[in-house]
């Protein structure tokens, strides 16, 4: 069943060529149902793909499975193929891309409902789902390149979706070329890896000798970069809440559970080239990135913009997992991010699609009357993130912060800093809660909340489902329970394990929960039973992410814009100069030499006579010598 | 008195510079075209002459394609020579310059 592979990816491509041909025609809701159908169906191919790889033997590495398409690049000693790799990691991602991807797929058809450019919304989705999936399936590191381009370029297409507005399309560019940093780093990664393993394909530097340390360390770096660009590290993370200005599907299902993850999943997948060095550069990052995240979605009014720096937190955390070497709790805490992340952002789409449009959470309240079964699924999300047990959220963390704890030279210091972060987590999760659901009624007059249509819950449902129980693939309590970490150890090189005892982990467990309950309970006080004033609560330091977009932008307009005009200067004047002076040049020569051209036959008929008397000359002077 | 080999070079050699004379002086292309096939000719009485004498039938394959190439010449020529004074009635050859540099 294995060999089916190529049908994950086949499916939603096929889906997007039918909307590109036919797309208009079909219209509204066709379009969105053979969408939502192509990728419901690449679900189920997955599921037969992953059946099949588990009734293969776990040992003896007969768990990977290539499939090579055809020769993509056939380049003296540069060999490319394009192929599958089938491993216990492409699967586990394929499984929830898909899964989330046809959920998110089935709730945009009511999201999207009525508008004008409804079919390319969907086509513009299997596109992403399609590159989505060559990215985490492809065997080597260009195809995964291939996928890692074509959902940059989707990204950019579904943010900028409502073009029209002049914030979103701004947006899209800005993402664009953010991204562009880190597509950089993942170029000459890439060749540097090629220089020095002379292979580009997973199952080849899997098993290839270590680089020396200087390009390890260097190459791991520049992954890292990569990583940074499209799971939105500091300091590239300023694209990700500017990416809410695309329709909430695309931030559910884009820029919170499949794509900004594709970062992680490169790191993960690369496990045996990075380095001890870069390992600590990128817990260090992380934690930061995650204390910077959850700092600035404390402050935020916009509800999708307390959502977004929330991803960027929880994107934190994966990496201080994958820097504290706990590979297994960044796939996990990806998987149930995935889940809970996707159902906060599809509640609080179904939110504004209730309050017609309305984001900011000062006007709502009070909204699970109207809208019952989006805030119980969404109070579901929020006790997944906030890391209430025994919802999913809790499980990864905890793992994450185990891990951060562990960590050789400044384990306790990245712990505090996440366990900091959980604690904050846990109180912009229970403000947005309570600010949207509980409360007062603050809507502007004539607004009629309401509850969306089956095709918006059910999705809902099914995530809140997921996110409840999700923690249950890698359970801590039993040896036997941890079914995520034995699936995937023929990926890593050396696995993971947890030194700490026992105790220690129960330990840090109840101080983790106790963080959160912190949280809560300071939340509850300050916006439920408003007990402790809130006016100092937002600082506008905090509102506007600690500045840092507005200093980039004053960086670019002074120091950047003065050197690109430099660059361009020295563009216009020594390249472009040394290439018209050379016409120039030519153009003189043939001004100077010109006149010999009389156009008169005699001149010219004296120059051949000229040249044979020449000729006959030196004939008769070398016969005669 | 015999006739050698010799006159038959200088008869050949005569033609040549007259026909050379004849391109350098004349200012009709009609005649200069004619000139030229002066020139050609005397250089085929050279090779038939050598050919001769040294008894190699090479020199006479020559004459052969010189003679088809003049044909080939004249047939070009002469054709863009006639639609020219057909335009330009008593036109020169320095008349006809529009190749000037």
């Amino acid at each position: 069943m294995v060999e089916l592979v190529w049908l994950i990816p086949a499916l939603p491509l096929a889906g997007f060529i039918l909307l590109l041909l036919a797309g208009n025609r079909l219209g509204e809701p066709r379009a969105g149902w053979i969408a939502t159908a192509a990728a419901g169906a690449s679900f189920l191919a997955t599921l037969t793909v992953f059946i099949g790889l588990l009734s293969r033997d776990s040992e003896n590495g007969e768990r990977s499975y290539e499939l090579v398409l055809f020769e993509w690049l056939p380049a003296g000693s540069l060999q490319v193929e394009a192929g599958f790799l089938l491993d216990p990691l492409s699967v586990t991602m394929a499984l929830f891309v898909t899964g989330v991807g046809a959920l998110i797929h089935l709730y945009s058809i009511g999201y999207m409902h009525g508008d004008p450019k409804y079919s390319k919304f969907f086509l513009y989705l299997n596109l992403f789902l399609f590159s989505m999936l060559v990215l985490v399936l492809g065997n080597n590191l260009v195809v995964t390149f291939l996928g890692w381009e074509g959902v940059g370029a989707c990204s950019y297409f579904l943010i900028a979706f409502w073009h029209h507005r002049e914030s979103a399309a701004t947006a899209g560019k800005k993402a664009f070329v953010t991204n562009r940093v880190g597509d950089w780093g993942f170029m000459i990664a890439t060749f540097a890896i090629w220089s020095a393993l002379g292979t580009v394909t997973y199952t080849e530097i899997a098993v290839s000798p270590a680089m020396a340390a200087a390009t390890g360390t260097a190459v791991s770096l520049l992954l890292f970069v990569a990583a940074a660009g499209k799971s939105a590290q500091l300091p590239l993370s300023v694209w990700l809440p500017d990416a809410m200005e695309g329709p909430t599907p695309v931030s559910a299902m884009v820029h919170a559970a499949t794509m900004v993850t594709s970062g992680v999943y490169l790191l993960v997948r690369m496990n045996n080239v990075l380095t001890d060095d870069a390992l600590l550069v990128i817990a260090v990052v992380g934690a930061a990135t995650a204390l910077f995240g959850a700092l600035c979605a404390v402050a935020q009014h916009d509800i999708k913009k307390v959502l977004a720096y929330s991803t960027i937190s929880q994107l934190g955390y994966m990496f201080l997992a994958i820097g504290s070497g706990a590979y297994v709790a960044a796939i996990f805490h990806v998987i149930t991010h995935a889940f809970f992340k996707a159902l906060l952002f599809l509640g609080s789409g179904s939110v504004i699609h209730g309050m017609s449009d309305e984001q900011d959470m000062r006007k709502m309240g009070a909204l699970r009357l109207a809208m019952p079964l989006t805030a119980a699924t969404f109070i579901v999300g929020w006790l997944a993130i906030a890391g209430v047990p025994p919802f999913a959220g809790f499980w990864s963390k905890d793992e994450i912060l185990l891990a951060a704890w562990e960590q050789e030279n400044i384990g306790p210091l990245l712990w505090v800093v996440g366990l900091f972060t959980a604690l904050l987590t846990a109180y912009y999760m229970s403000r947005q809660v309570i600010l949207v659901f509980f409360g007062d009624q603050r809507w502007e007059e004539g607004t009629h909340p309401h509850e969306s249509t089956w095709t918006m819950t059910a999705p809902l449902c099914v995530l809140a489902g997921a996110a409840a129980i999700g923690g249950a693939i890698n359970l801590p309590l039993v040896k036997d329970w941890l079914v995520l970490e034995h699936f995937l150890e023929p990926i890593f090189d050396h696995p993971h394990h947890f030194s700490s005892g026992t105790l220690t982990k129960i330990v840090l467990a109840v101080i983790s929960v106790g963080a959160g309950v912190a949280g809560i309970s300071f939340a509850v006080l300050t916006w439920f039973t408003r007990r402790i004033p809130t006016d100092r609560l937002e600082p506008e330091f905090l509102e506007n992410a600690m500045h840092v977009d507005t200093t980039y932008a004053r960086v670019v307009e002074g120091i950047g814009t003065s050197s690109f005009q430099g660059t361009a200067d020295i563009d216009e004047r020594i390249v472009d100069g040394a290439v018209n002076g050379l016409g120039k040049l030519t153009i003189r020569i043939g001004q100077l030499i010109r006149p010999a051209q009389s156009g008169y036959i005699r001149n010219y008929a004296v120059a051949v006579a000229m040249g044979a008397l020449i000729i006959v000359v030196l004939l008769a002077w070398s016969v005669l010598l | 008195m015999e006739i050698t080999t010799g006159w038959y070079l200088v008869l050949g050699a005569l033609l040549f510079v007259i026909g050379g004379t004849g391109l350098l002086i004349r200012r009709n292309p009609l005649v200069m075209l004619m000139c030229v096939e002066l020139m050609l000719n005397g250089v085929n009485l050279s090779f038939v002459a050598f050919s001769r004498t040294l008894g190699d039938i090479g020199g006479q394959t020559v004459v052969f394609f010189v003679l088809v190439v003049a044909a080939a010449e004249v047939v070009v020529g002469l054709g863009l020579v006639v639609a020219i004074l057909r335009r330009q009635p008593g036109a020169t050859a320095d008349d006809l310059s529009a190749l000037k540099g």
